[in-house]
């Protein structure tokens, strides 16, 4: 299943943050434990993670550290900041409510019809 | 690695590819590489040959363009070098740029014959220097109009300040020699390059990103001014001299006509360079910046020691004041210069304390020129030229304070860089008001004396 992308594009922000809170990571780790996480149905373009990750350092929520990967390369690395917690436990309450009106919505709409009659 | 001589070239082809983008900074590129590298390294371990993992690899980090166009979005201070982000035709750019050089050189002599009409119609005296600026601006507001295709209320906003500006410089009935009319005189200018600045900005004057990028333009208009002063220098002196051994007397045409049209035409020139070569300066900015601030910070640091050893600050000489007052504006020049060629996200490091230095040693100088000045009211009483230099004074300690405050929370990675970045831009519009006042305000309270 493909996952629409103004949703995947609403949902990088609380991820991303949600996985560093997890503890620091470099971009790819990034996406595949958003891959891991979703089962395989959040595919972002790769791309598009670093600039994301570059705005996020900039609002101060995460700062980052180059160093070095296993094989020697230059990687960065990114932390969550206690500003981007913050932004973290204020996203995940928006998401909350979203999830739990969305909750209710489908519960009606599974409903029988006989339930809405009431209203007409 | 002879087994993957094939790849490693492919790579290396990929990365001078992605290096072209003028959005994506080659450290930004080392990033990408690491990611490429990583997912290519996952593919071979699930089965795939080299160039098979390369290619999966490159299709799954998306398309070069709306990847570029992301990071520009981002990094809009590595945008404004390319303005526009598709890429001419380049037999449209080829014409375009002809006309652009064409429009440049007849404002620029535009510039230099409204400065010769002006001396032979004002004289050389105190009313041409109070209209210098006046007479100048409209070539580099044309400009601008020009290249940013101004709407009617950008060309509104700025036709409306200037008017009232000629107006109040030329109705006035200063007196001659008078203190208000020098500070009008002196006033004026500064607030002309704000305006300046409004056009630069082509209207979007409120964007803290717009108002950091004149600030950056501010600073690559000065370097390259002075070049293209020094260089006219040398030639007008080689042809002083050589004219001069002929026996002809040279310095009449040098004042008539030569000066008149070069200084105010290599304005306009000046201008156009940044615009068109702003990676030229941009390498250099950032030594510069580092190579003057530790210097300007001693320069500071003995001032104030000779200003403590010469008896006080209370009975400070009234020219020694105006020259510090000037010191500290060309240090809080440097100051905005050097953060706007940072890179905003570049941890805090010692050139940034370094700057703090300078900060606080400039704190320190107009702290001592504060307690002179008020000492030197308490004992004279007021007049234009205090008052001018006290506001400017306390204009100019709000500002290093704060931006001290800021820089050590910065320095403690208490906060991100954005923070330094935007009190010095939202801050800049208190200088303009100030000049307004001492050129509206200060002739009607001091009675044009």
């Amino acid at each position: 299943m493909r996952i629409d992308k103004d949703l995947v594009a609403a949902s990088a922000t609380p991820l991303v943050l949600g996985i560093l809170s997890d503890g620091d990571l470099y971009g790819y780790a990034i996406l595949k434990r958003v891959s891991e996480l979703s089962g395989g149905g959040i595919q972002w373009t790769d791309g598009m993670l670093y600039p994301l990750l570059h705005r996020l350092e900039r609002l101060g929520y995460v700062s980052s550290l180059w160093g070095t990967s296993e094989a020697g390369r230059r990687r960065k690395h990114y932390t969550i900041t206690a500003a981007g917690r913050d932004a973290l436990a204020e996203r995940q309450e928006q998401w909350s409510v979203v999830a739990n009106a969305l909750r209710q919505v489908w519960q009606s709409a599974q409903r029988p019809p006989a339930a809405v009659e009431g209203w007409a | 690695m002879a087994p993957h001589a094939e790849l490693e070239t492919q790579i290396n082809r990929w990365r001078e590819y992605v290096q072209r983008r003028e959005a994506i900074s080659p450290t930004d590129v080392d990033e990408l590489e690491d990611h490429l590298r990583e997912q290519i390294a996952d593919r071979q371990a699930s089965g795939l040959d080299d160039e098979e993992a390369f290619l999966v690899a490159i299709k799954r980090l998306g398309n070069l363009d709306a990847i570029s166009h992301e990071y520009a979005r981002e990094h809009s201070d590595r945008l404004w070098k390319q303005l526009v982000l598709v890429p001419e035709a380049p037999d449209g750019a080829r014409k375009r740029r002809w006309r652009e050089l064409a429009v440049v050189l007849a404002l620029a002599v535009g510039a230099g014959l409204a400065v010769k009409a002006g001396s032979a119609w004002m004289g050389d005296g105190e009313v041409l220097m109070r209209n210098l600026g006046l007479l100048v601006f409209p070539f580099l507001a044309a400009y601008f109009g020009w290249k940013r295709r101004f709407t009617g209320a950008v060309a509104a906003t700025l036709l409306v300040p200037f008017a009232v500006l000629a107006t109040v410089l030329n109705v006035y009935p200063f007196t001659p020699g008078s203190s208000t009319g020098m500070l009008a005189a002196l006033h004026a200018p500064a607030l002309l390059w704000l305006l300046t600045g409004v056009a630069y900005a082509g209207g979007r004057w409120r964007s803290d990103v717009r108002r950091m990028d004149f600030v950056r333009f501010t600073g690559e208009l000065a370097i390259y001014y002075t070049l293209l002063a020094l260089g006219g220098a040398v030639l007008i002196a080689l042809t002083l001299a050589t004219v001069q051994v002929v026996g002809t007397d040279f310095e009449p045409v040098l004042e008539e006509w030569i000066l008149p049209f070069a200084v105010p035409g290599a304005l306009v020139v000046a201008v156009w360079l940044v615009e068109a070569k702003q990676n030229v300066v941009e390498n250099i900015a950032p030594v510069l910046t580092r190579v003057f601030t530790p210097l300007t910070t001693a320069m500071l640091l003995v001032l104030l020691a000779v200003l403590a050893s010469a008896g006080g600050f209370a009975d400070i000489d009234r020219h020694v004041l105006i020259l510090m007052d000037a010191i500290l504006v060309l240090v809080l020049c440097l100051l905005l210069y050097s953060i706007s060629a940072r890179d905003p996200l570049a941890p805090p490091g010692l050139f940034d304390a370094l700057q703090l230095v300078l900060v606080v040693a400039a704190l320190a100088v107009n702290a001592a020129m504060l307690t002179a000045m008020l000492a030197r009211i308490a004992e004279f009483g007021y007049s234009p030229n205090k008052v001018a230099a006290l506001g400017l004074n306390v204009l100019l300690l709000v500002h290093l304070i704060r931006a001290a405050w800021l820089a050590v929370g910065f320095l403690r990675g208490r906060r991100p860089f954005g923070g330094v970045e935007r009190w010095q831009t939202r801050y800049l519009p208190a200088y303009g008001a100030w000049a307004a006042v001492v050129v509206v305000v200060f002739p009607l309270v001091f009675g044009f004396l």
